[in-house]
């Protein structure tokens, strides 16, 4: 069948699937809760436009139609699931649909609330980030799989669950109350940055499948920030991806070898992603409520400031990542912190904050700790030591090219041990 | 629970490695043998000759056959495996996407029947 719908038809279909999916899944799941059932009724309607506009057109508007369709599929399938009273009752709600605007324009905008439904603490902390990332952006379980490294079946088995328990623990797709926003606001936040770094993993962008997911990631803290353009958060969050981002061109060298930030040519950052990401974090300041998006983007502001001829102010560095380690007391950010303490020149202080970190059992196969303390260790010279963490690090490593450069770092202790 | 990372590589590739290739390689499997071992998880493993060493045998109706070369003949070839015990499968596919194999060839994760 694909081979007979004609392209115009298709990139329409999914022009508007980009642009519209998430916003007509918000608008029909808001209205019955029902989110399996939404996403069900717009494959439907997805699946008819493909059918049917190679021969009428592409209509006038593409939300519209498809929202018609979907409306008539929902009715379909509560026909046939429910009877009596019940059948009424939804069908009475999803009429309510038709009375309201349907324009393009005009069609209310349930996205937030969605994001919200799906980061709700009801719905299990693993399943929030791939629940958001299939039902605001349409990618599927096995793409989603992949990502967070689980298992197709196992994430769809996820995604299943979560949807039901919207429905059925009547979890509401609403904005919440002011007075429990911060929180609800941080689960939102970080079930995007989740979403970002997951694709973020693959580093060299080999993976089609996986970059989509870095930019789609970006696509939803943009559109965090525009619908919550008073919470400093949701801008720290989008000018700590950017940032980010900006740096992507420079991680990788021309023969595909892994670049460290220190060695990275500034002239192949992205500058207009920086200066955005400067700006958003400037703004984020004014309205004068830190948290650990601004602090983590400040970190990265930092770190670019050679691109304009400062030299990295380490010292600044460990000041932001204490900050950090008080608010989150993650064993991520106290890493980073001992990593910035030996750049900061003391390399000594360095390690003893590592190793302090020893009995924390979720390190025990974190590639990152024992890559900075195998670097702390050559640093201070305790090269055994550092060779048996390199190859520690080596071993827990999945990226291949940063698996050779750990390599050539160990390779440059010499040899023994 | 006790899982199978089967590796599947292009013996063909393989053996096409330079010397200079090969070291790295080679260390990279030691590396992440090391790290299963103190991660206590490594339950054996081993490396296998290559597939033209191998022999078939079918007995079939009480005539046995034998064969030259392996059971199937695919893209890629079973090269090695780890056995490893872990809490679940999660685990194991983070085990596996370490695996040196898994950037060259790939790495089937085959739950071991327990008994």
């Amino acid at each position: 069948m694909a081979a007979a719908v004609s392209e115009p038809a298709r990139a329409a279909a999914e022009g508007a699937a980009r642009s519209s999916y998430g916003r007509l899944v918000a608008f029909l799941s808001a209205r019955t809760r029902d989110v399996a059932g939404a996403e069900d009724a717009l494959a439907d309607a997805f699946e008819a436009a493909l059918r049917e506009w190679p021969a009428t057109g592409v209509p006038q508007s593409p939300q519209a139609w498809l929202l018609t369709v979907a409306r008539r599929k929902l009715v379909d399938a509560a026909r046939r699931r429910r009877s009596g009273e019940a059948v009424a009752a939804t069908l009475l709600v999803i009429d309510g649909m038709f009375t309201e605007p349907a324009a393009d324009d005009s069609l209310p905008d349930d996205r937030l609330a969605l994001m919200f439904a799906c980061t709700h603490p009801a719905i299990e902390a693993s399943a929030r980030a791939p629940l958001m990332l299939q039902t605001l952006l349409g990618f599927d379980a096995a793409t989603i799989a992949s990502a967070f490294l689980v298992s197709p079946a196992t994430m769809g088995q996820r995604l299943v669950r979560a949807k039901a328990k919207i429905r059925q623990a009547g979890i509401p797709l609403t904005v919440p109350e002011r007075a429990e926003l911060p929180d609800r606001v941080a689960a939102v936040l970080a079930a995007t940055y989740a979403a970002f770094t997951e694709g973020w993993a693959d580093a060299a962008g080999a993976s089609v499948r996986r970059r989509n997911l870095v930019d789609e990631g970006l696509w939803l803290a943009r559109l965090l920030a525009s619908l919550l353009p008073a919470e400093p958060e949701a801008l720290g969050l989008l000018a700590l991806m950017l940032y980010a981002q900006a740096r992507r061109p420079a991680r990788r060298d021309t023969a595909g070898d892994y670049v460290p930030l220190a060695l990275q040519d500034a002239r192949l950052w992205d500058s207009a992603l920086l200066d955005e990401a400067e700006a958003l974090l400037r703004l984020a300041g004014t309205l004068a409520r830190p948290g650990r998006y601004q602090l983590e983007a400040a970190v990265q502001s930092a770190h670019v400031a050679r691109r304009i001829g400062h030299r990295t102010d380490w010292p600044a560095i460990v000041r932001l990542y204490d900050a950090l380690w008080h608010l989150t007391a993650s064993p991520v950010v106290a890493i980073n912190r001992a990593v910035a303490l030996a750049e900061a020149g003391d390399a000594a202080a360095g390690l003893a904050a590592l190793d302090v970190l020893t009995d924390e059992p979720r390190l025990r196969d974190y590639q990152p700790y024992w890559a900075a303390r195998a670097n702390l260790l050559a640093r201070t010279g305790r090269v055994d030591e550092a060779r048996e963490a390199y190859r520690l690090a080596i071993g827990l490593e999945t990226d291949e090219a940063v698996r050779r450069y750990l390599q050539g770092r160990l390779l440059a202790l010499g040899e023994g041990g | 629970m006790k899982y199978l990372l089967l590796i599947a590589n292009e013996e063909a590739a393989m053996k096409a490695m330079t010397p200079a290739d090969m070291g790295p390689m080679l260390a990279a499997y030691t590396a992440f043998s090391e790290a299963m071992v103190k991660a206590g998880v490594m339950g054996g493993a081993e490396r296998l000759q290559p597939t033209a060493t191998a022999t078939t045998v079918r007995v079939r109706g009480g005539k046995t056959e034998v064969l030259d070369g392996p059971y199937a003949d695919t893209k890629e070839q079973l090269g090695g495996y780890y056995l490893i015990d872990v809490p679940d499968l999660d685990a194991a596919l983070h085990w596996a996407a370490r695996c040196p194999g898994a950037s060259h060839g790939a790495v089937e994760v085959r739950p071991i029947w327990a008994m």
